[in-house]
Parts: structure tokens; C-alpha cells; sequence
């Protein structure tokens, strides 16, 4: 203890406050003050970075879900316009058949109808023809069998008996 | 590559050790002492060894090469003059009609007579009278050399911050990390995220210069300044008192009026309390103090060890446990300094702790 005593150094205690002490202040102001400001300005950097990342990540999560929802929504569209279209092109040409089948069987009534007007005009003009024809060839005939007045009567008489038959 | 370094440096610092030893030894094997007899090899390595340890009024860095320092006195008004004139501490100096002589027993300037004779009690300490020593002796210069070191260190890393962007660059890149380290690992855990800004500086201070005084202790300077004990007495009392000057309500409640415990212990536990914050600085100043002497003394006997055993395995022997221990030491330089600071910032805590259970 005594050796200790002996060798403390009242003046080296002296200057080690007054040199540390002023030593303390000397690097506050320019080193230890800087530094910690640097330091925790860079960190407060790199924090708000990494957030920032964290908010572009999610925000391209969302955009992708967006963007999946969209395409999912636009493939239901597609589909259900294919669909439709499939199903109008059934109807229309369902209907279109159907129309054809009544427009055809309206064809065909019409033309049996034409076919039998025809028919019978046809038929009607034939047998005026034919009463034409039988008239003149009757009237011929007549007339060359009515050149002899025998024959004359006798045809009265036929004609005649044949009316009272009816 | 920083071990690489690491290593590199220890050699290249204990083959300088080892050099300046040679040096004294190989050259002037016909030291003498006070007496004019002629000194053993082993006195004579006592006798080094204590003269490193010891404070010493010039920069002695081998006996070709020693700076003088001014000697600053009060004894009577301010006395100066240089070292060189103690002639290493053979001559007595006459100044302004006062006479002054080196003491080689304690390293200290005293008051003598014209023929300056010093007298000794019966443990053999001068008993002179002792002006107040206010010099600037070996430590006090390698304090202001570390203080001008530490300073230009950080005072460009600071620079390069806004020079660069927010980057670290130069030389004090290297620590940067360490002072994050004083900041997350000391500080934050021991005095809480609110209080721990004001204790930065002082910490961060204390953390580089002891660690920075004890690598230095190591180079061939050799300069002992933490195992001196009025430097480590110094530093705890600079915690002690900031300690003492920013402790809240809470920290004195604790000591004088211990909540939770009966009336009773709490006259018991108030003066244990309290001499307990005097021995936790006591406890600093000590720790520091020995644990840097020890390691000077254990690292330069063994040194020594190679010249007491002239040959090739003892010497070689100790070669290898002086290198071993270099490492150690370097390690020990910043474990100190760590310990230091960790204890500082614990106390620091303590002094703004809120005790919200109570």
C-alpha cells in the first residue's frame, strides 16, 4: 500500500482528468456526435429501404392477385360468351331449319295448289276443247247425216227417247 | 486478412521488444548502481523492468535516443525547466535557489539540499519534502499522443461520412464496427434504449484511449500508462462522478431507503449501499491497474528469460512463451478496456434504472 501511494503521481492524476476530460468534449464535437448521426441516419436509411421494399413487394402481391383476378374474370367472360354464341348459333339454326321446313312445306302447298289449278284448268280447257271439238265434229257429223231427212228423224227420235229415258 | 495483420504485428512488435533489450543489454553490460558497483544481470533486469513500469520525466526509447520533457513544478510559484537537466537522474538541479533530485526508488522529483541527498524511512521510500508535480512526464506525453491519435482517427472517419455519402472510408473504417459494438453490445444493453445516448461520448472515449494506451503499452515504446494507478484512478473517478451526477431519484432511493425490505435493514443496507459506490470505483481503478502492471511484468521477465539462460532452449523456450504471451496480452489490452467500459455503462445504468414493480 504504501509502495502504491508513494507511487501515485498527484500531477499525472491531474493531467489524465484535464486531458480525458477534454478529450471527451474534443471528440463529441468532432467525431463522436458526427458519427453516431451518420450511422443512425444511415440506418434509419436502410430501415425505411427495407420497408419500402416490404410495401413494393406486397403491392406487386397485389397487383399480381389483381392482375389474376382480371385474367380469371376475362377467361369467365370468354366463356360464357362462347357459350352464348354456341347456343345462339344452336337456336339460329334451329330456327332457321324449322323456317326452311315451313317455308318449304308452304312451297309445296302452294305449288300442289298451283299444280291442281293448273290441273284443272288444264282439264277444264281440255274438255272445252273437246266439247269443242266433239261439237264440231258432232256438228260434222250431224251435218252429213242430217243431209238425208230419214236419217233426220230417226235421230230426233233416238234423241228424244233418250231424254225420256232421263 | 485482419489475423494475417494481427500477427504480423505481434512479431514485428516483440522482435522490436526483444531488440531494444538486446540493445541494453548487449551494450552496456557495466551498469553500475548508485555505488559504483558493478550490478548482476539479474539486478540489472529487476532494475529495467521497474524502470518501465515507472512513470519517468523524459522519453527514454533506448539510451542513444531520449527525448527531454518539461519538468512543470509548484513550489512556490511555478517552476520550470527541461529533464535534460536531471542528467536521467544523476545530477541534482538548482533552480530559483530550490534544489530537486529524481528519486530512482519512486521515479518522483524531491526537494533535497545543494548535494542532494535523499532520506529514506525503513521500507525505503524518500522522505523528502515533494514539490506538487504537475510535468509532463513519458505518460503524460503518450496520453497527449493518444489523445491527438484518437482524435485525428475519428475526426476523419466523422469526415468521411458526409465526404461519402454515409460510408465509412480510410483508416477509420476499421472502427466503425466497434463503435457500433460500444453502441448495441455496451451501452443500449446495460443503460436502456432511453437514457444511453448522453453516456455515448464517454464510453465511446474511454473504450478507444484505454484500449489504444494498453496496444501501445506493447510497442517498443513500452509505454506503461493504465498500469499506472493514478491514470486507472483517474478514469474511475470521471465514472464515479457521472455516476453520481446523472443518478435519478430512484438510484438514492435505493441506497439510503432500499424499498421492499423491513425498516430495520434499511438502516443496515444504507451504509453498506453507500460504501458500495465507492468501492465499485475502487474496484475499476484496481482491476485496470493490475491487470496491465501483471501482464507488463509477467511479459517482460519472461523477455528477460532469454538473457539470464544463455542457451539455445531456454531461450528459444522462453522466446516462444513471450510470443505466446504477446497474443495474450494484446487480447488482454482490449478484454481491459471492455471491461472498463461494460462496468462504466452497468453503473451508468444503475444510476438512471426506474424502478416502475415497486
Amino acid at each position: 500500500m504504501e509502495k502504491l501511494l508513494n507511487e501515485f503521481s498527484v500531477g499525472l492524476f491531474f493531467w489524465q482528468v484535464v486531458l480525458f476530460i477534454g478529450l471527451i468534449f474534443l471528440l463529441r464535437k468532432f467525431a463522436w456526435g458526427p458519427i453516431l448521426d451518420a450511422i443512425n441516419e444511415r440506418e434509419e436509411g436502410i430501415k425505411n429501404a427495407l420497408a419500402e421494399a416490404d410495401k413494393a413487394r406486397q403491392e406487386m402481391l397485389n397487383i399480381k392477385s389483381d392482375n389474376d383476378k382480371v385474367l380469371k374474370e376475362a377467361r369467365a367472360e370468354r366463356d360464357a360468351l362462347l357459350k352464348d354464341a354456341r347456343e345462339m348459333k344452336e337456336t339460329m339454326i334451329s330456327e332457321a331449319k324449322e323456317e326452311a321446313q315451313v317455308q318449304a312445306n308452304k312451297m309445296i302447298e302452294q305449288a300442289k295448289a298451283a299444280i291442281a289449278n293448273e290441273k284443272s284448268a288444264a282439264i277444264t280447257e281440255m274438255k272445252n276443247q273437246m266439247g269443242d271439238l266433239s261439237v264440231s265434229i258432232a256438228e260434222k257429223v250431224v251435218k252429213g247425216e242430217l243431209s238425208d231427212k230419214k236419217k233426220q228423224l230417226q235421230l230426233i227420235e233416238q234423241l228424244l227417247n233418250e231424254v225420256t229415258l232421263n | 486478412m485482419y489475423s494475417k495483420l494481427r500477427s504480423f504485428l505481434t512479431v514485428f512488435i516483440l522482435i522490436f521488444s526483444l531488440h531494444s533489450f538486446a540493445q541494453e543489454h548487449g551494450h552496456e553490460n557495466e551498469k553500475h548502481n548508485e555505488h559504483g558497483e558493478k550490478l548482476s544481470l539479474k539486478d540489472q533486469i529487476k532494475a529495467d523492468i521497474k524502470h518501465h513500469l515507472q512513470d519517468s520525466h523524459d522519453f527514454h526509447i533506448t539510451d542513444w535516443l531520449t527525448f527531454p520533457l518539461p519538468v512543470i513544478l509548484w513550489d512556490d510559484g511555478l517552476q520550470m525547466f527541461m529533464s535534460s537537466k536531471f542528467e536521467h537522474g544523476h545530477a541534482t538541479v538548482e533552480h530559483n535557489g530550490n534544489y530537486y533530485k529524481i528519486a530512482h526508488e519512486t521515479g518522483h522529483i524531491y526537494k533535497t539540499d545543494a548535494s542532494g541527498t535523499i532520506h529514506l524511512n525503513k521500507n525505503g521510500f524518500p522522505t523528502n519534502k515533494m514539490p506538487l508535480d504537475f510535468s509532463i512526464t513519458k505518460t503524460v506525453a503518450m496520453i497527449m499522443i493518444t489523445a491527438l491519435l484518437m482524435f485525428l482517427l475519428f475526426a476523419g472517419l466523422a469526415k468521411s461520412y458526409t465526404k461519402n455519402g454515409g460510408i465509412a472510408k480510410g483508416p477509420g473504417r476499421f472502427f466503425e464496427p466497434i463503435v457500433l459494438y460500444v453502441r448495441d453490445e455496451i451501452a443500449i444493453p446495460n443503460i436502456g434504449e432511453k437514457h444511453y445516448k448522453k453516456y455515448m461520448n464517454y464510453l465511446l472515449t474511454i473504450f478507444f484511449f484505454i484500449w489504444f494506451v494498453n496496444l501501445f503499452g506493447l510497442t517498443p515504446l513500452g509505454v506503461n500508462v493504465t498500469g499506472n494507478i493514478a491514470i486507472t484512478a483517474a478514469l474511475a473517478l470521471l465514472t464515479y462522478l457521472i455516476t453520481t451526477f446523472t443518478a435519478k431519484k430512484d438510484y438514492w432511493k435505493h441506497i439510503f431507503w432500499m424499498p421492499g425490505v423491513p425498516t430495520l435493514m434499511k438502516f443496515v443496507l444504507a451504509p453498506i449501499e453507500l460504501l458500495g459506490t465507492f468501492i465499485k470505483p475502487f474496484a475499476l481503478t484496481m482491476r485496470l491497474y493490475a491487470n496491465m502492471f501483471a501482464g507488463h511484468v509477467v511479459l517482460m521477465s519472461i523477455i528477460a528469460l532469454m538473457f539470464i539462460y544463455k542457451s539455445w532452449i531456454g531461450s528459444s523456450l522462453s522466446f516462444g512463451l513471450a510470443f505466446g504471451l504477446s497474443i495474450l496480452e494484446l487480447l488482454v489490452a482490449a478484454l481491459q478496456a471492455y471491461i472498463f467500459t461494460v462496468l462504466s455503462a452497468l453503473y451508468f445504468g444503475s444510476a438512471v434504472e426506474e424502478h416502475d414493480e415497486h
